[in-house]
């Protein structure tokens, strides 16, 4: 479904990813981790088409990403900061994106899911952090993809919507989607995670399972197996 | 497209900042108007305010617009559309929101003095013309400035100066140019140096209409020596669009190569 071979992408002179070599084909929930400035959000950017690679290519269900715009029919992506035009209404987003996508959703489920009915005609400006992340999850989860994408979704979230959350991802996961996500939180990663990669540096520099990386690192936590696994790169971040 | 023209507009023509241009024009209109009899010298001063103040306007707007929208932009394009689309959708609304509220706020009161049945309409309309296209021109530089610059105060910094060069210095130093040159013709100097600026255009295309060109400076004149009066209001015109169609158009060319 998502074949990546020798992605590489520069920042000015960072060299932000290296030789990103990456198969995703079976369904299930990949976790993509790594310290602050590993090159995540760069790699999940990179599969939606927001950011444009130097070399490599880049297929979603073997159509160059490059090419055409449509392949993101297939794809949900839940951005990382969600921030909304000021003086529109929650609901006229959720309009603007169905309109856009001519997909079939079911957004009254989000709605009630996520507790949003007392904010549908309020202006985004005029919602807290809390609620904008909530929008951008309903928004995220609006349409029926088979791949859903999800930079670091657990950002803001109150315990409430996280244990909704994750009860959807479990949900989502039964229905055989593709599940890739960024995240902090390893508690998260280890309730939910089918394979792990660890970038580090802009290079993968683990694939495998959490018995995998455990077995690996010799460690009992996942937290302590990623801190074994960039020091032994010769990496001296904090995690 | 239309779909993003429409969601930036109607999310603009409801900002306090829009409501706020909107007064603004209408104000300065009805104070105009009452302080001067004469609907010729209302039009030269409103003629001032508009090729001043609506490029400063427009260029501000265009970089805040562009850096408030900036996550929004990146939510939108990881939906199956094209760059270009939404980013020339949100240009427009943008453009099409300043423009109404400066078209509303000096017809009204203008509207009221009767201008419909006097002498003056065309050159209202053509006062009407140039503010519209410097909101869609120089609103289309901004858009471009941001879309290239990540960094906020740069990309601002950039703008303003982009204004002030256009709006303030490029008279005088065209003054120099032609004084410098004084033993050469330079009509066709004054004529190139003034196409080359959107702001210059503007004030050129109202004063041939007021037909009053002769007497407010060398560029209208040679305009109105070498074209006439309805060709150089033509010309003038032709040379404002391509104004917007090229910084539309490297709006497009940077879109298509930027890391979102």
């Amino acid at each position: 479904m998502i074949n990546i071979q020798g992605l590489n992408k520069h920042y000015n002179k960072n060299h932000v990813l290296k030789d990103i070599n990456l198969n995703i084909s079976d369904p299930g929930i990949y976790a993509i981790l790594g310290p602050n400035g590993s090159g995540k959000t760069t790699l999940l950017k990179s599969i939606i088409g927001l950011v444009i690679p130097e070399k490599g290519d880049i297929r979603v269900n073997g159509i160059n990403v490059q090419d055409t715009p449509l392949y993101r029919n297939e794809i949900s992506y839940l951005p990382q900061v969600a921030r909304f035009p000021d003086n529109l209404r929650v609901v006229e987003v959720i309009k603007l994106i169905k309109d856009i996508r001519n997909q079939e959703a079911d957004e009254f489920q989000l709605i009630d899911l996520f507790g949003l009915e007392a904010e549908m005609k309020k202006k985004l400006g005029n919602l807290s952090g809390g609620t904008r992340q909530k929008v951008n999850m309903l928004l995220g989860f609006l349409f029926d993809t088979p791949v859903i994408i999800l930079d670091e979704p657990t950002n803001s979230l109150d315990p409430v919507s996280l244990t909704k959350f994750k009860k959807m991802i479990f949900e989502k996961k039964q229905q055989g989607k593709i599940i890739i996500y960024t995240t902090h939180i390893m508690s998260f990663v280890e309730e939910f995670s089918d394979k792990i990669f660890l970038l580090l540096d802009g290079r993968i520099i683990f694939t495998g399972d959490l018995q995998g990386i455990l077995k690996e690192t010799l460690e009992s936590s996942l937290e302590n197996a990623i801190v074994h696994l960039v020091d032994r790169n010769g990496n001296d971040k904090i995690y | 497209m239309i779909k993003f023209i429409k969601y930036s507009f109607f999310n603009l023509i409801r900002s306090y900042w829009t409501i706020i241009y909107f007064v603004f024009f209408l104000i300065i209109s009805s104070t105009i108007l009452y302080f001067s009899a004469d609907l010729t010298k209302s039009i030269v001063s409103m003629m001032n305010i508009v090729t001043v103040l609506i490029p400063l306007v427009a260029i501000i707007f265009g970089a805040i617009f562009y850096y408030n929208s900036r996550e929004f932009t990146e939510l939108l394009l990881a939906q199956p559309i094209k760059r270009s689309s939404l980013l020339i959708g949100q240009y427009t609304g943008l453009s099409l929101s300043l423009s109404l509220s400066f078209v509303a706020g000096v017809s009204i009161p203008f509207l009221t003095q009767g201008i419909l049945a006097s002498d003056h309409l065309i050159d209202f309309l053509l006062i009407l013309m140039a503010g519209v296209c410097l909101s869609f021109s120089m609103s289309a530089i901004a858009f471009a400035i941001a879309l290239k610059h990540e960094d906020r105060i740069r990309g601002f910094s950039i703008a303003l100066f982009i204004w002030f060069f256009l709006a303030i210095l490029y008279d005088g130093l065209l003054l120099i140019l032609l004084i410098l040159f004084k033993d050469y013709p330079t009509d066709y100097l004054a004529i190139t140096v003034t196409i080359l600026n959107p702001v210059d255009l503007s004030r050129v295309m109202i004063m041939l209409g007021l037909d009053i060109s002769a007497l407010m400076g060398q560029t209208s004149a040679v305009f109105l020596k070498f074209f006439g009066t309805l060709k150089g209001i033509s010309i003038s015109f032709i040379s404002l669009l391509c104004w917007i169609l090229i910084p539309a158009l490297l709006i497009v060319k940077i879109a298509r190569k930027k890391d979102f």
